[in-house]
Formats: C-alpha cells, sequence, structure tokens
C-alpha cells in the first residue's frame, strides 16, 4: 500500500515529531490512564489545518489560516469514561490529561501498544494536502469564476459571495485493547450565495459542495461556473415564489440533498447512546415494520471521496456499510465502542467526535435510501394537490418525541400532477417512526448530496453525508403562510 | 504555555510578542487576541456517574495588515515556533489578497485604553466529588414524579478564562470570566407509552447565583410533564404567545438582520429602514454591555472597542445597529463595539408587562409557543416559519398540549404585531426577554 507509508510520515511529522512523542510514550499515557479500575483506555491525537478565502463584491480579501492540534485522552471506569484533553502534544501533557481522565479511579496498569499494526482499513480517499494542492493565484481566480459567473448571468443579481475551505486532518489513535490506526482525512468546500432583486422584492440563492479531495477536483467537476448557475437560478426562482401553503398535504421530495428527511426523522432516533438510555422513540422497534416493503436505508462510511466518509472512525474502527431499514423493517442502529459494549453488541464503526478536545459517540456518516421502482416523472404525475420540495436549508430533531422539521429553500406546488408554480420556503414537520409509512412511492433516481452536509450533536459538528431516490410522501404537514384552499 | 501556568502577565507578554513579529514581518498593523480557560463537565444519568470531563482551552489568533490587505490566522499552540509559524501565515495570507478601503484596525479614539472592572470572575474550587453530589441531587428532584420514566441526566459545568487582547495601536486590555452551568433532562411517559423530553437550565458568572439543583430540577421536570398527551392542531391562523425562553430567539432573528455583515451584503429586511416603525409603539431595546455581573458583559468588543450602554430601538422605531469597524466603515458609519456579538440586549415596553396569567388572559383563545425547531427563518426576506410545540389555549386558560405543528408569517409583522410582554425576563444569555405575544400568524397542522 503506497498510501500507508504517506499516512506514517505524516503522523511522524504533525504528530509525534514536534513534541518528541514515541510509541513508548503514547503506552505510557495509555498506562496512566488504564488505572485497575478502568476497563479500557484509549488516546486519540490530532493535527489539524484549515484554511477558508472569500470573495464578497468583487474582491477576494477574507482569508483565514487555522492550525488547531491536541490529544484527548479517555479512561473508561464501567460505562463512566473520565475524559480530558491537552493542547499540546508533549510526553508531559499526554500525562498530565491522562491523570486528569482517569480522576474517577487510582493506579496504574502496563498497556502495550501492538508490535504490528492491525491491517489498516481500505482507504476511502487520496491523501494529498489540499491546503497545498493550489497557489493563492489559482485560488483568487477559482473565486472569481464564480463571482463573473454568477453576474454574467442575469443583471438581478445584485451579490455574489463564495468561500473556498479546505481541511487536512492527521489522527492517531491507539487503546488498551491493542488499536493502533492512523489516518489522514482531506475536505474541501465551496459554497455560492447570490442575492437576486427585482421590483424591490429581494431574494437569496445558494448552492455548494466538496468531498474528501483537493481543489483541482473542483475544477475537474466544473464547480465554480456549476455551482454559480445554481445559486442563481434558485434565486431568481425565488423571486417569482409565491406564498407557500399550510397544513397537511401529499409531499414529493426530489433525489439528493433532500435525504436530510432520513438524517433527521429516523436517523438520529437510531444512534446507539438514545437506544442504550431508551430516549429514542425507535428504541423498541427493532425488527418492527416503520416503511413500506420498497424503503431500505443504510448508512454507509466507506464511499469514496465523499464528505461524510472515514476509513475508521475516531475510536480506530473501521466504517462499514450498516443496513437500518430493511425492506421497511428496522435491521440496525448505529454504534460507538462504548454505547455498543452497553448494549451487548459491536461498534459498527460510527464513533466519531468533532475533535481531540470532544468525547466520540454515535454519529452517522453517509445515510441514504435505496432506489425503488417509479419514476419521478410518474410519482409527481401521481399527486393530485401537493408540494414538490427539491432544495432544503436543513433540520432538527427531538429523537424522545421523534417529531422532527426540515426547511425547504426551492419548492414548487403541484396541482394534477404538473408543477404549478414556485411557493415559498416552507418548514415541513412529521413523526419520525410514522412518516416512513407514508412514503407511497420510491424513485428509481437514487443520488447522493453534494456534500454540503455538517451535523450537530450535543454541541459537536461532524460532516456527514446524505441522499435519496425521489419520494412520495402522502401527507406531511407543510408550514406556509396560506391556508391550504385546494 | 498554558492556562493553568500562566499569569496575566506571560499572556500579555505573548501577545505582545507576536505584535512585535508581525511587524518585523513587514505588517503595516496588526491585532492579536489571546484566550485561555480551564473547566471541569460532570454528567450524572440515572442515579449514576455517566462522565467526568476536564477541559483545558487556548488559542491565539491574530490579524496582520499589509495596508489595506488583512490576513488571519489562529493556533491552539502556543510554543514560541507555534506562535511564529501562525504571525508567518497571516501576514503570508495579508500579502496575497487584495485591498479592501474599510480594513483596518479600529479608530484609536474609540479603544478602551481605560475600562472598568465588571465584576465578571468568580472562579469556584469545585471538584469532581461535589460536583457529582449537586448533579445527582438535581436530577434527583426532577425524577421524583412517577411520570418522569428516563433521563438524560443532569450536568454540572464550571469554565474559568481570560482574554487578553491587544493591537499595534498600543491597545492592550484583558478580562478575566467565569462560567457556572447547571442542566437537567428528562423524559416522561404517558398512559399509551408516547414519550415527552424536556430540560432546563441555569447559568452565571457568578455561582451562588445559579439556581439550586432542586429548582433547576423540579423545572425540567414540570416542563417535561407538562408536554405529555400533546397532539396536532388543525391549521387555523391564531395569536401565538412566545413563552420567554422561545421569546430570545426572535430577538436574535432582529440582532442577526441588524448586523452589520447583513446590512453590507443587503441581506437583511432592515435595510434602509433606520428611523423607522420597526417593532410595535411601546418597544425599546437597550443594549447594556458593561452591566456589573451580567452574564453577556464585556468591558470592550473584540477589536479592543469600549463597550457602552445604547438605545438600540426605541418607542419601537429602530435607531440602532449592530457594527465591527469593518462593517461601520463599509456603510459609513461608527462602531457600535459589537465586534464579536452583542451583549445583553434587553427587550423592554413602555406599557405594563404582564405576568403569565395576565398574558394567558390577553391570549384568550390561541397558541401558546415553549419550543421551536428547524432553520425557518429568511433573514433576506423576514419570512418565518418554524416547527413548534407548546399549548393550546382555550378562554385564557390552556386546554391541551400540541405537537407536529408550524408557526408561519413575517418577522417585520411579527415584531410590530407584539401585542403584550411578560413581566418575567429570561436573562440567561446575551438576549433577553420576557414572553411576548403576536397577535397573529399562521398555524399549520392536520
Amino acid at each position: 500500500m503506497p498510501d500507508e507509508p504517506l499516512i506514517d510520515g505524516a503522523v511522524r511529522r504533525y504528530l509525534l515529531e514536534p513534541g518528541e512523542l514515541t510509541p513508548q510514550t503514547l503506552e505510557q499515557t495509555l498506562s496512566h490512564a488504564w488505572s485497575r479500575a478502568c476497563d479500557y483506555a484509549d488516546v486519540y491525537l490530532q493535527h489539524s489545518q484549515h484554511e477558508s478565502l472569500s470573495i464578497e463584491d468583487g474582491i477576494v480579501k477574507d482569508a483565514a489560516f487555522t492550525l488547531e492540534q491536541g490529544a484527548g485522552v479517555r479512561a473508561a471506569l464501567g460505562e463512566k469514561p473520565g475524559f480530558a484533553y491537552s493542547e499540546e502534544l508533549g510526553p508531559g501533557q499526554l500525562l498530565a490529561a491522562a491523570r486528569a481522565a482517569r480522576s474517577i479511579a487510582h493506579g496504574d496498569r502496563q498497556a502495550r501498544l501492538p508490535q504490528s499494526s492491525s491491517a489498516p482499513p481500505p482507504a476511502v480517499c487520496a491523501y494529498d494536502n489540499p491546503l497545498q494542492d493550489m497557489d493563492m493565484e489559482r485560488k483568487i481566480a477559482l473565486l472569481r469564476e464564480v463571482d463573473e459567473t454568477a453576474r454574467g448571468l442575469s443583471d438581478k443579481i445584485k451579490k455574489v459571495t463564495a468561500t473556498l475551505a479546505s481541511t487536512y486532518e492527521v489522527i492517531l489513535v491507539a487503546s488498551t485493547e491493542g488499536v493502533y490506526q492512523t489516518d489522514i482525512r482531506p475536505l474541501v468546500r465551496l459554497n455560492v450565495s447570490v442575492i437576486a432583486e427585482q421590483d424591490g422584492r429581494r431574494e437569496v440563492g445558494g448552492h455548494g459542495g466538496g468531498g474528501r479531495y483537493n481543489y483541482s477536483r473542483l475544477l475537474d467537476m466544473d464547480a465554480p461556473a456549476r455551482f454559480a448557475r445554481e445559486a442563481v437560478r434558485v434565486a431568481l426562482l425565488n423571486l417569482e415564489s409565491q406564498e407557500a401553503p399550510a397544513g397537511a398535504m401529499t409531499v414529493v421530495l426530489g433525489h439528493g440533498w433532500p435525504g436530510v428527511l432520513l438524517h433527521e426523522a429516523i436517523g438520529h432516533g437510531l444512534e446507539g447512546d438514545a437506544i442504550r438510555k431508551g430516549t429514542s422513540a425507535f428504541t423498541h422497534l427493532m425488527g418492527q415494520r416503520v416503511a413500506s416493503p420498497e424503503v431500505t436505508v443504510v448508512d454507509n462510511g466507506t464511499l469514496p471521496d465523499r464528505r461524510g466518509s472515514l476509513r475508521m472512525d475516531d475510536e480506530g474502527t473501521p466504517t462499514r456499510s450498516t443496513v437500518l431499514i430493511e425492506d421497511g423493517i428496522i435491521r440496525g442502529f448505529l454504534y460507538d465502542r462504548l454505547n455498543a459494549r452497553l448494549c451487548k453488541t459491536e461498534s459498527t464503526g460510527n464513533g466519531r467526535r468533532e475533535s481531540y478536545a470532544h468525547q466520540p459517540m454515535p454519529r452517522m456518516t453517509n445515510t441514504y435510501m435505496q432506489a425503488g421502482a417509479h419514476s419521478p416523472e410518474e410519482i409527481l404525475a401521481s399527486v393530485d394537490h401537493g408540494l414538490y420540495a427539491v432544495g432544503f436549508n436543513g433540520g432538527q430533531v427531538d429523537i424522545t418525541s421523534g417529531k422532527f422539521v426540515f426547511s425547504a429553500s426551492e419548492a414548487y406546488l403541484v396541482k394534477n400532477g404538473k408543477i404549478s408554480h414556485p411557493v415559498k420556503g416552507a418548514t415541513l414537520v412529521g413523526d419520525g417512526p410514522s412518516v416512513l409509512r407514508r412514503v407511497s412511492m420510491v424513485g428509481d433516481d437514487l443520488e447522493l448530496d453534494e456534500g454540503v452536509g455538517t451535523c450537530g450533536k450535543d454541541g459537536q459538528q461532524v460532516p456527514v453525508g446524505v441522499g435519496q431516490p425521489t419520494l412520495r410522501v402522502d401527507e406531511l404537514t407543510v408550514g406556509g403562510t396560506r391556508m391550504n384552499d385546494g | 504555555m498554558t492556562a493553568e501556568s500562566a499569569s496575566a502577565q506571560d499572556l500579555r507578554a505573548c501577545v505582545q510578542q507576536a505584535l512585535d513579529q508581525a511587524r518585523q514581518q513587514g505588517a503595516t498593523a496588526a491585532a492579536v487576541s489571546l484566550e485561555c480557560g480551564e473547566g471541569l463537565t460532570v454528567a450524572v444519568r440515572m442515579g449514576e456517574l455517566e462522565t467526568v470531563e476536564r477541559e483545558r482551552d487556548q488559542g491565539l489568533s491574530i490579524t496582520a495588515y499589509f495596508g489595506q490587505r488583512c490576513g488571519h490566522a489562529s493556533s491552539t499552540d502556543l510554543r514560541e515556533d507555534s506562535v511564529a509559524r501562525t504571525v508567518e501565515a497571516a501576514c503570508q495570507i495579508a500579502r496575497s489578497t487584495e485591498e479592501d478601503p474599510c480594513h483596518g484596525l479600529p479608530d484609536e479614539e474609540r479603544l478602551a485604553f481605560e475600562y472598568p472592572e465588571l465584576d465578571l470572575h468568580h472562579p469556584r474550587d469545585l471538584e469532581s466529588e461535589e460536583a457529582v453530589r449537586l448533579a445527582l441531587e438535581c436530577e434527583s428532584a426532577a425524577r421524583t414524579d412517577t411520570r418522569i420514566v428516563n433521563s438524560e441526566g443532569a450536568e454540572v459545568r464550571r469554565y474559568d478564562g481570560v482574554r487578553v487582547l491587544g493591537n499595534s495601536l498600543g491597545f492592550m486590555g484583558a478580562y478575566r470570566r467565569s462560567r457556572h452551568d447547571l442542566s437537567c433532562c428528562v423524559v416522561a411517559a404517558d398512559g399509551e407509552g408516547a414519550l415527552e423530553r424536556d430540560y432546563w437550565h441555569s447559568t452565571d458568572c457568578d455561582w451562588r447565583k445559579v439556581q439550586d439543583p432542586e429548582t433547576v430540577g423540579r423545572t425540567a421536570a414540570e416542563r417535561t410533564i407538562r408536554r405529555l398527551g400533546a397532539r396536532p392542531l388543525e391549521s387555523c391562523t391564531a395569536p401565538v404567545l412566545f413563552e420567554a425562553p422561545a421569546a430570545c430567539s426572535l430577538l436574535g432573528h432582529f440582532v442577526g438582520a441588524a448586523r452589520g455583515r447583513a446590512l453590507y451584503h443587503e441581506a437583511s429586511f432592515l435595510l434602509g429602514r433606520m428611523d423607522e416603525q420597526v417593532w410595535a409603539e411601546d418597544i425599546r431595546l437597550v443594549e447594556r454591555p458593561r452591566e456589573v455581573g451580567g452574564v453577556a458583559s464585556a468591558p470592550f468588543d473584540a477589536e479592543g472597542v469600549g463597550t457602552q450602554e445604547r438605545v438600540v430601538v426605541d418607542g419601537g422605531i429602530l435607531r440602532g445597529w449592530f457594527l465591527s469597524s469593518y462593517s461601520a466603515r463599509r456603510l459609513g458609519l461608527a462602531s457600535t463595539g459589537n465586534a464579536g456579538g452583542v451583549r445583553n440586549l434587553s427587550l423592554e415596553t413602555g406599557t405594563p408587562t404582564l405576568s403569565w396569567e395576565e398574558l394567558l388572559q390577553r391570549l384568550g383563545r390561541g397558541l401558546v409557543v415553549t419550543e421551536l425547531m428547524g432553520q425557518g427563518v429568511n433573514p433576506v426576506t423576514g419570512d418565518y416559519s418554524r416547527g413548534a410545540a407548546g399549548f393550546w389555549v382555550e378562554d385564557g386558560a390552556v386546554a391541551y398540549p400540541v405537537h407536529e405543528i408550524t408557526i408561519a408569517g413575517s418577522l417585520p409583522d411579527m415584531y410590530r404585531g407584539i401585542a403584550a410582554v411578560g413581566t418575567e425576563q429570561d436573562r440567561r444569555g446575551a438576549l433577553q426577554t420576557g414572553a411576548l405575544l403576536v397577535d397573529q400568524m399562521q398555524v399549520a397542522g392536520i
């Protein structure tokens, strides 16, 4: 594997050598954390470089570089992890963190790192550092292309803002259970936002995307011009939008990013911490039917180059594809190591953390519904009166009551099987355990989002992916301003 | 250097050193901020310890100017060579980006070369054993009612931080702030097994002013139990009473639209509305950033500009924006000392405020909103559509809890349509208001 020496080199250069850390230091840290009363300890080293560059009013001027690094140490006593971290990667700091983490227990035990590291999981991306992929002039040129494309499309476009951002992360995880894994995680993103004005009315349109690759890929996929065109299209469309309807109605969800429905409505409720605590509305639904046989939903961290992909999670467990719902029946939950052990099962490779300064918990990777049998045209044609929603801002869920919302940013009223006119953005609200029962048609056009999702849970943000084919949901409440008068 | 070992003098020296290095690298001006903190979080759940977490944060960020060009860089590593590399990164960015005539340090006369002590620092020698005891007491108070069947737990947190800010105009300021939090979240079940959860949270910079564990736990339980039996509503138009914590979010949307960045981007429904009626006639919004012991108080903003009390809305009329030096220059105005945010913005009214019972009476028949969900707020148009939960009220009394509904309208209409303000303010955050009664909104349900 030519990749592994590359990762080893980055680990030495960024994580070990600056603070003169050695495998022995890591063993000592683990031994110190792994006191007699503890049954598990791990150490997580992270180095992260981040840059962002924005164009506003035709000037490229907001640029920032951020360097974050540190080590997190966990010492678990039963289901009680003690946790501490340090921003400095030195032997003294690691031992101090270990001491603080295990303050709930006493006495050292000798930990041993594996002599040879276990077989590394297969790569999900290339390991180039995107920050070094282009010089500043080319990055500025990329942003200029966005700006000029957007302005050139319509003289109604009054403001254009675009941001190019990338991250390069180097990770090392070692645990008292013989885990010693390393990883490099690049991530880039381009976001475009425009404001269109007509007759005193102003509307916004946006588009973005990215993944685990370098900036050149954005150029290969024509992202600057394509994202600009898409943002302009949405803004101009919104200038024509009428009031959204209010009330329960049939909703057709477009493919791709509208899969945020799955993330909110069911994904969070299937995460192992809520299952373990019994606080999820899905706790007792394993093996039960929650959707029509056409519905199969998976969480898959192994897809190449995707924003939500990882070759291993932040506890060193290889990621995998986990079936959450198979033919309408709940088949799987998402686990990190701690919650899996307490639930007497195994980790699904979903233990993720925002950074070394946060504790891992069960999180989604790329969550999507498999394709069904219907063409999107057939699905739209089946609707007498309803909403066709293709763009969304994001969503939120109360996992205990199961109630979720997601907010449309591009939507149309559908009458007699045909798109009638665009309507303003509106929040859609539903009930997680029952919404999939109302999915009556599943499209044959599965698509994943372009790489824009960030999921927040307990204050921790992690990049995720979502996806789905076009779906018909027989009844969902639409939060518009116009009473549903047919 | 670490938060534990460093004295204020060391931190100032570190900031000065970064400023000197920027100058040596050719920067015409620079600003450096350094933050360090140390904290402890203890969580319990179902009567047992869940986790103990020790925080130790540090970070240095530098803005370097080369004439009208600017670059930012930040690092969590404060070792000398890392600081030097961070300064270099900022300078390198500044050299390669483009000129913007609005870039630059604040006007010298606005810098807070002298500033008052605001009594924000009340560290507590709270170790994990005592914190566990407080958290257990809190959760236990929440679980006395048999309808509380499960718990997300209770959490005690203390944090003690210092912020040092310096720039090449000779400004050097520092202040310490502590923060103490106690929260509890529990789950209740009704006869059919339907679950609801809710929580309560108390915070202050002085731990003696944080609500006691018993009160926090009991409040969390009450807020959860009252949701049992919730059902959807039929779609209707109705007056909507936002409970104080939910009403704070309405202030947040206002601040979002009155911020410099939204204005110079022309991405605000408040654009061009200065000196016009934007709230109901008796509404006043006052910012008191130097309130002694205030939860969001600060003697100077993120650029070192001195903060001051000011009236943002008076008699419903918009009188002020929230500006940093940069956004002020973009708009041809002066900084309002709001770089880094808003500090203690309080909604007040010229007419008498009402108790909760009086508010329900005034509402008569309509919706009480206790929780809002989702991102359905458009700051450019003011269009508003969010998921909600709360209560349906008939004849001035709560009839039943509701959920799986949305409320929609437009923020300009909602602000002008404030019909009453509650007496009891939620003062836990930078935005402070009592409950707000909005005369009419669209409610969507079944």
